[in-house]
């Protein structure tokens, strides 16, 4: 070995930084090596196999779409706001937002500044045979500053690893309180970890400190900035000159070491599954199976972080608590058939968890996708539904229909006049809106009022849309159900569908496929009336609140047209939650196993929510808030007095 | 009664003794609202399928109850679980769950 003085001596310029350990070695970095070890081999063929479970088609689909430019920036973009910035998170709560990003981003940032000074100072370390899996981790362990040869260029580093390790500690302090009092975090239920996730947590925790430690004993020979450099000062005062640093690299290396053991099996595996889930959405594929594929990378990809606690409807009742899409994920993780079933059935559907989750994980298209394992296969028998469902029974305004009798003496439906004339504009009201004539009679007043002419697809009852099937995970029945009204739909020659139930018109825009056929909410039908004109509209002082059905607003991304329109006929008021954070009414057909009692305390934290700055109308467009809405309101008239609950054809036609 | 092995009408003839009490417990464990129905109707008058097809969860319930399981699965085989049923039921009965309930116990060989 060549002593140090000729080690100097030989190179023409003074280095910064000298390798003090040639070896680039001590036996404390074992634990961390095993367990980042057994870390990459596990995310190595984990990675494989989820691959290896999508089918083809979509395993081609995804290759070629890391080519798109397209969907290569929406990667990029949707990598460093969620994966790095949380900036899904900030948008919500600006504290947990801080907490999680100080610890993501100051993590990430420290690991790659770790490696550029590495690649800066002693890049032959950057390979894996001299130690590369470790070194940078362990950087300051090995390496002497060359006293008086600090550059800016060191310093400036110095700087920002103690900069970047500072905010991280903000983080973990606050993520530490977060355990005590997590309400002034903006959360009022957390998760309840797991042992693994315990195990992780606990780890993860002191990593940091333990590093402030252990680079602090270090700071007078590695070097160090205001952080370090001022604890070192400290160790001194307190310690004399002799520093034992040794045991404090140990726990660094056991905790990190520690933590990456426990990560397959805890919710930190989040950190890097994210990624991959991210590049599956965004490449469109579609889970086929609630377990295996892409389900297993948005399982694996959900962080537990317990957002869709607070989110869940359900969970103004403590005990339904457990029935939340992050217990959901959980159990799908450990393969607890008998819960999964549970909670998948239980769901209302509302769609809010997918909505705030800041990894997009669609807990509910996996627990429908759980449906479909078990009620797809049941028996069912629709050979009624060609004769059910025919153009023939198309009705014009005021035109009462024959379908009934064409069904029942055999006649065909051709014979009907109403099949030959072509509609521009068809209305389908759908099951719920026939047992809620109030808004047939509002639609029909409106389209007289602005002279639409319009055809009445199912003015004597047609069949369902299909949605509720679906949501029963029954696809292949809705399916047959899809095709008869896709028939008749066809067949009326019609350009534009009016739809004034959320549910259908969740399913006819996104299952029927009708080519050159525009499906439109009556929301967004009325309003464009109220915008060319057509319909003339007097304002009123009326204090309106306006409640987002789950399936229009957060299942259509229709907001804006319903506001727009009431905003000429009354003086809209907000909401305490509104948008996409609104609150299921309760009477939604999701759930297959809630139950009455559960449900009326639903409908009433909505109306408490609806209710927060007094208005004296509630207006919905759903023909199933409308009647949960105005059964609650009825039945504790104490509570809501002077409170009307109105559609919102209703409102816009007075 | 004696049976004659004719008849102007379908037989209406029940026999208790066939009453499976064990699936109607298992029945009545994953979806208990079967035992809470009044036979109103109200159900198989709103029916969306029912105007096309008989279809009627009130007499398949019934029809549970007086041993005759393949009637009560005809009675609901044209289904469409679109809810309207459960809009209207004045015992506010999980329609939908007991129409798949009933269907998943009963058709399980």
């Amino acid at each position: 070995m060549t002593p140090l003085y000729q080690f100097l001596a030989a190179q023409a310029e003074v280095p910064e930084v000298i390798d003090r350990i040639p070896s680039g070695y001590s036996h404390f970095v074992i634990p961390f090596t095993i367990g980042i070890t057994f870390f990459l081999c596990w995310i190595g063929v984990g990675c494989v196999r989820l691959l290896a479970a999508i089918p083809r088609n979509d395993r081609i689909r995804f290759w070629k779409s890391l080519f798109i430019p397209k969907t290569i920036v929406k990667n990029l973009k949707d990598l460093f706001g969620d994966c790095l910035f949380h900036l899904k998170i900030w948008q919500r709560k600006p504290l947990l937002g801080y907490m999680h990003s100080a610890i993501a981003f100051g993590w990430f940032m420290i690991i790659v500044l770790g490696h550029i000074e590495v690649a800066l100072f002693v890049p032959a370390r950057l390979n894996v045979s001299r130690g590369g899996l470790f070194y940078p981790i362990f950087y300051r362990y090995f390496v002497w500053m060359n006293p008086g040869h600090t550059t800016l260029k060191g310093s400036f580093f110095f700087f920002l690893m103690d900069f970047f390790l500072l905010y991280i500690l903000t983080g973990i302090g606050l993520a530490v309180f977060k355990r005590f009092r997590s309400i002034v975090l903006g959360m009022r239920h957390t998760t309840k970890p797991s042992l693994a996730d315990r195990i992780a947590l606990y780890s993860l925790w002191l990593i940091f400190p333990l590093r402030l430690l252990a680079e602090s004993f270090t700071a007078d020979l590695s070097g160090g900035s205001f952080l370090t450099v001022g604890v070192n000062h400290f160790w001194h005062f307190l310690f004399g000159d002799k520093l034992m640093f040794l045991p404090f690299w140990w726990a660094y290396s056991i905790s990190l070491g520690l933590f990456f053991v426990a990560m397959p099996f805890s919710r930190y595996m989040h950190i890097l599954t994210e990624v991959l889930w991210i590049l599956l959405r965004n490449a469109g594929i579609k889970p086929h199976h609630p377990r295996k594929g892409v389900a297993e990378a948005e399982i694996y990809a959900c962080s537990s972080c317990g957002l869709c606690l607070d989110a869940c409807p359900m969970n103004v009742q403590k005990k339904n608590l457990k029935y939340s899409s992050v217990y959901f994920i959980r159990f799908l993780r450990r393969h607890n058939e008998k819960k999964i079933n549970a909670i998948a059935d239980k769901c209302l559907m509302c769609d809010k968890c997918h909505a705030l989750c800041p990894v997009g994980v669609d807990a509910p298209a996996l627990r429908r996708a759980q449906r479909i394992t078990v009620n797809n296969s049941l028996p069912y028998d629709y050979s009624y539904l060609p004769s059910a469902v025919s153009a023939g029974q198309l009705s014009g305004p005021g035109r009462v229909h024959p379908r009934f009798a064409a069904a029942e003496y055999g006649l065909s439906p051709a014979a009907d006049p109403a099949g030959a004339q072509k509609p521009e504009v068809l209305y389908f009201a759908g099951c719920m809106t026939h047992l809620t004539p109030r808004i047939i009679k509002a639609v029909e007043k409106v389209f007289k009022a602005a002279g639409v002419e319009y055809a009445f697809a199912d003015r004597e009852g047609g069949i369902c849309c299909g949605r509720p099937l679906m949501l029963a995970g029954k696809t292949e029945a809705a399916a047959k159900v899809i095709e008869a009204n896709k028939k008749m739909i066809e067949e009326s020659g019609c350009t534009t569908l009016v739809l004034s139930c959320p549910i259908c018109y969740k399913i006819f825009r996104e299952e029927y496929h009708l080519e050159g056929i525009k499906v439109v909410h009556y929301t967004q039908f009325i309003n464009d009336l109220i915008a060319s004109g057509r319909l003339p509209v007097s304002k009123s002082d009326e204090k309106i609140v306006y409640h987002d059905p789950c399936e229009l607003g957060r299942g259509c991304n229709v907001y804006f047209e319903p506001r727009a329109a009431l905003d000429q006929v009354g003086t809209l008021v907000k909401a305490a939650k509104e948008y996409d954070e609104s609150i299921c009414c309760g009477g939604s057909l999701g759930s297959l196993t809630l139950d009455t009692r559960d449900r009326a305390k639903i409908s009433e934290s909505s109306l408490d929510n609806l209710l927060a700055n007094s208005p004296e109308t509630i207006v919905t467009a759903c023909p199933l808030c409308l009647k949960t809405f105005s059964e609650a309101v009825s039945n504790s008239k104490h509570k809501y007095i002077r409170v009307t609950v109105k559609d919102f054809a209703e409102v816009i036609c007075r | 009664m004696v049976d004659f092995g004719f008849g102007l009408v379908p037989s209406s003839r029940m026999n208790l003794d066939l009453f499976d009490k064990e699936k109607y417990e298992e029945l009545a464990e994953i979806e208990p609202d079967v035992r809470i129905c009044m036979a109103c109707g109200s159900c198989t008058a709103v029916c969306t399928a029912g105007k096309y097809t008989r279809t009627s969860l009130r007499e398949a319930i019934e029809d549970i109850k007086n041993a005759k399981p393949e009637k009560a699965l005809e009675m609901l085989r044209a289904c469409q679980l679109c809810g309207k049923c459960s809009m209207v039921c004045p015992r506010g009965i999980n329609t939908r769950h007991l129409i798949l309930s009933i269907t998943k116990v009963y058709s399980a060989k």
